[in-house]
């Protein structure tokens, strides 16, 4: 089963940055462009499912503005007129924002993400809401209670979650642009198994007013696109500080655009990372991985093999600290002011609409997680588990500092493996987990992270990522090696990755 | 309930008291966002996602807070942290909107701080075991139902205004030593940090508007041993005079479970003003794990040395410091001194000495008038309903001669009542001092025409019978008289 291919020289394959500067010379309008994209949607959506929600008249009354503004000459950004899907965790006032939870069927936020108003102060058409697990808690969108999101690569398998929803609208050309969130790798998780590009900047690089916490000092919104040029265009707009999120970092942003521009790596220092390798790793996947480890030393780049030897930690330390914040975050939801209300029936106390109301609008996972997190905070336990994950935080950082010293960035796999079959480790938590071992550190440290397309597995054909990790604040040199890496690859591969998604007919 | 008589109770007993404050600071806008923090307004019209909790609102912290919890340990002689976090303390309630409050834990602000109530001439040093800042919860308001509580309620309405509303909580050391004054030292205690504050300028304190709040702990233990009993957390006592019967009534209540060989439950209990009593609440030994840890959306708090000691600068005097001083300046011996502190009456006088009145003449008022309604009224002496420039006013007509003391205190009825000023109230009841010599002379012609009897004897020599003419005439001139007037018109006419 495969999706229809756009033609060529169809408007949807275009790079957000072409459709910029056509958008702004007049070549094309921006209500042309979001329309197409619509078509698209409408063509295709029904079976890859990667919208929870979509106001096509909203977008193009935007981009009928957008257009205004053009024709009246105001200045305007890079991105004007370019359509965009938003990840449905961050709030846009007057759409939708379930998180991919029932418990929030219904709201509507009173109030823009700053991420979300930043897009649209830049005049980014936003098309509508991506799919994803239940608030941000999984790595294949099964989780999202409104039914998976398919991978445009083969239909029977996942495009990785939790931003399965923005990761696959990019690459099946629903949009040139997304908005993800990643907590352990729910950008470059997804990024890695469709074949598209998925920035994690540095913690606080972002600002995460408006985004539904999962963990509050893991989350990180991001860029999502289809080229590293178009993701670091996306990356400019969104970053910056933000007075309205307190963790969130008040430095210049990195000239990530000028990074990507120059794709120069001559002379950097890669660290390959020691640990992430062997058992549990696809052969394809570590195939690619040696692959693009030599182009990158055949680039000019100097390539040393780093120990992170906690890395190995990171997962277990991961699933103590994101359960306790998430088990606190979630207690909102308790059916008093906004979402899903059960069983207030007139007699039934507050408590018992309380717990009525968890017990149906929450998923398994999400239980799992509230549960584990709840006890993990528990008074005697708190240091064994909450303390302890957060000493092996410090590990993970040191190690970091260390490899730091030594290189200017950090390389590994961005997943274990390819895309799997949707269904295949959903009665398995813990295989699950797995697909973020990779990921994972850099959400504990607050580096930046990023994965970039590198090929496809000979064994299955499917999409892999390498994963570059960044210090804090140096987000520019995740750019510098991804638009170095796409512009050698794509000349040998004589196009972009995304020009082999199957061609064969449409599954109706 | 079984109470000992108290001194039987402190005759067996040694109290030990902690003292739980929560101040509601003064700050334009709330803790963590934006909104009023103006008591009254309409419910539910000071609100914003953050303090209402909505997906993806995050906190920033109040500057300005900060500031007030800095200035708040420094007046309690505290050491200020150097770096500490907030923390969040979880636990589901309906007028909580994130279903955790933002507090600190093992990391407040302020702690290891001291401070000194003086009664009847002896100070008491209390112990400040910490001053952390948190957040307030909304409020329930529980329709239908015998209590007002939640039990057996129709249904519960729900205002945010003061979730997020900026608090800090002081909490003593353990109190001891104090004997069977414990129940004065508490209230000397909230009394005290009432006018610290108040001269800090960090908060209204008003008890009765919540925006400072007591909890009581007290534990009793035999006279002559050391480890402290088990004790009880009372809630609800909104003013200093409950603070002070709430504690003693604890006190009797546990003595006598004691007494008759039982044991104390470590609990919270409720305060009703009405009865005198408390009541059991949550049983703390079952009480819910709180779950704290650091709050992850906010960063840590790092004042600096520098500016901790700016603020430094900016106390206001130490409240025994200033008790020396006020006493001194006003005059007052020590007995009259003691009566004024004990009273909680030092703020409301020296607002009244600042409004042109002499100390005498505050001490006065406050001590009579003003306390005999508090008292009446089971409320404290700020919340009768008259001002300390309403107090200096009437006094200013006394000293005018347009009212005299017994008229004073019609004023204060009609201004208490809400008649106006004093002055409005004055000539509303007309209750000015008739100074003119021709209906006096009528009046007093009328009264010596009508006693010929009374008169004869004063004429006989026994002048003090003028007191039956003087009270005859006062009472045809409806007490606006001026008393040494109309005897000196009755010993002429007589005479």
């Amino acid at each position: 089963m495969s999706l229809q291919q756009p033609g060529a020289t169809e408007i949807i394959r275009q790079t957000a940055v072409d459709l910029g500067i056509k958008i702004k010379s007049g070549e094309l309008s921006s209500v042309e462009v979001t329309q197409a994209h619509l078509d698209r949607i409408t063509e295709i959506d029904g079976e890859l499912h990667a919208f929870l929600y979509v106001d096509g008249e909203r977008a193009l009354a935007s981009a009928a503005q957008v257009d205004a503004k053009i024709a009246s000459g105001e200045p305007v950004g890079p991105l004007a007129g370019v359509p965009l899907a938003l990840k449905d965790i961050l709030t846009y006032a007057g759409a939708p924002t379930t998180c991919g939870s029932k418990i929030l069927e219904g709201w509507l936020p009173p109030y823009d993400a700053t991420v979300t108003r930043r897009l649209l102060d830049h005049d980014i058409v936003i098309l509508g809401k991506t799919n994803l697990d239940e608030f941000a808690m999984g790595s294949s969108t099964e989780n999202s209670a409104f039914g998976p999101t398919r991978n445009p690569w083969d239909l029977e398998r996942i495009p990785g979650g939790s931003g399965g929803g923005s990761a696959a609208a990019v690459a099946a050309f629903e949009a040139p642009l997304a908005i993800g969130t990643d907590t352990g790798g729910s950008i470059r998780q997804p990024a890695a198994v469709t074949g598209t590009v998925g920035v994690k900047p540095t913690y606080g690089g972002s600002s995460r007013y408006g985004l539904v916490a999962l963990a509050s000092s893991l989350d990180q919104p991001g860029p999502c696109a289809r080229t590293v040029l178009d993701a670091a265009l996306l990356h400019q707009v969104i970053a910056g500080h933000d007075p309205c999120d307190s963790t969130s970092i008040d430095q210049p942003v990195p000239d990530v655009v000028g990074a990507a521009r120059s794709a120069d790596i001559s002379g950097m220092r890669v660290g390959v990372v020691r640990e992430f390798r062997g058992e549990g790793y696809a052969p394809g996947v570590e195939q690619r991985f040696r692959e693009a480890v030599e182009l990158l030393a055949s680039l000019g780049a100097e390539i040393i093999e780093v120990s992170c030897p906690h890395f190995v930690y990171a997962l277990p330390a991961y699933y103590l600290i994101l359960p306790a914040e998430c088990s606190s975050n979630l207690a909102k939801f308790d059916a008093m002011r906004f979402g899903l209300r059960v069983g207030d029936d007139g007699v039934a106390s507050a408590e018992q609409v309380m717990a009525a109301t968890r017990e149906a609008g929450f998923g398994a996972e999400v239980k799992r997680r509230i549960i584990i997190g709840t006890y993990a905070l528990s008074s005697g336990y708190y240091e064994a588990y909450y303390g302890q994950a957060q000493k092996v935080r410090t590990l993970i950082s040191r190690d970091f500092d260390d490899a730091f010293s030594q290189v200017d960035v950090l390389v590994s796999p961005s997943t274990p493996i390819t895309a799997f079959k949707i269904g295949e480790k959903v009665d398995d938590p813990l295989a699950m987990y797995m697909n973020d071992l990779c990921t994972i550190p850099s959400n504990l440290a607050g580096n930046a992270s990023a994965s970039f397309p590198v090929g496809l597995a000979p064994e299955d054909g499917l999409p892999v990522g390498l994963q570059v990790m960044a210090p804090p604040l140096a987000d520019d040199r995740l750019y510098r090696v991804g638009a170095a890496l796409e512009a050698t690859l794509e000349s040998a591969w004589g196009g972009p990755l995304l020009d082999r998604l199957p061609q064969a007919g449409v599954a109706r | 309930m079984t109470v000992l008589p108290y001194q039987e109770a402190l005759a067996a007993y040694d109290p030990v008291l902690g003292l739980e404050v929560h101040v509601e600071l003064n700050t334009t806008s709330k803790m963590f966002c934006g909104c009023s923090t103006a008591f009254g307004a309409e419910p539910n019209t000071q609100v914003c996602p953050v303090c209402l909790g909505l997906p993806g609102s995050l906190p920033v912290v109040n500057a300005k807070a900060v500031e007030s919890a800095i200035r708040i340990g420094l007046a309690l002689n505290c050491r200020i942290a150097e770096w500490c976090r907030f923390s969040r303390k979880n636990y589901f309630y309906p007028d909580m909107p994130k279903n955790y409050q933002i507090s600190q834990y093992d990391e407040p602000i302020a702690y290891d701080g001291w401070t000194e109530v003086v009664l009847d001439g002896e100070i008491f040093r209390i112990g400040i075991e910490r001053a952390h800042m948190e957040e307030d919860t909304g409020k329930s308001l529980h329709v239908g139902g015998a209590t007002g509580r939640i039990h057996g309620a129709d249904y519960s309405l729900l205002d945010y205004n003061r979730s997020g509303v900026p608090l800090i909580e002081i909490v003593t050391k353990p109190v001891e030593g104090t004997g069977a004054k414990a129940p004065e030292v508490a209230r000397a205690y909230v009394t005290m940090l009432r006018d610290l504050l108040r001269a800090l300028g960090v908060s209204d304190v008003r008890m009765e508007q919540g925006s400072l709040r007591c909890d009581a702990n007290v534990s009793l233990r035999p006279v002559g041993t050391a480890p402290f009993g088990l004790r009880t957390e009372t809630k609800n006592v909104n003013s200093l005079r409950s603070v002070e019967r709430a504690v003693r009534y604890e006190i009797t209540r546990q003595a006598a479970v004691l007494a008759a060989g039982g044991r104390v439950t470590q609990e919270t209990r409720h305060w009703h003003e009405d009865s005198g009593t408390t009541t059991p609440g949550r049983n703390k030994e079952t009480a819910e794990d709180y779950r704290y840890f650091p709050e992850p959306d906010l960063v840590p708090v790092a004042p600096s040395r520098d500016w901790v000691e700016e603020l430094r600068a900016t106390l206001p005097e130490p409240p025994a410091a200033r008790l020396q001083r006020v006493s001194a300046e006003w005059g007052f011996s020590e007995l009259e001194m003691r009566d004024v502190v004990s009273a909680g009456a030092v703020n409301a006088i020296e607002a009244t000495v600042a409004a042109g009145a002499s100390p005498q003449s505050a001490r006065k008022w406050w001590l009579t008038e003003v306390a005999r309604r508090a008292n009446e009224a089971g409320v404290d002496l700020e919340d009768v309903g008259v001002t300390p420039q309403q107090v200096a006013e009437i006094q200013a007509l006394v000293e005018k001669g347009t009212i005299n003391d017994k008229l004073a205190r019609q004023v204060f009825e009609g201004v208490i009542a809400g008649e106006g000023s004093p002055a409005e109230v004055v000539a509303a009841r007309e209750l000015a001092i008739v100074s003119d010599e021709a209906a006096l002379a009528a009046a007093v012609n009328d009264a010596i025409n009508a006693n010929p009897d009374i008169v004869d004897k004063i004429k006989s020599g026994k002048v003090q019978a003028a007191g039956a003419l003087i009270g005859s005439v006062m009472k045809q001139m409806r007490g606006q008289a001026d008393a040494s007037r109309v005897r000196e018109l009755i010993l002429e006419k007589i005479g």
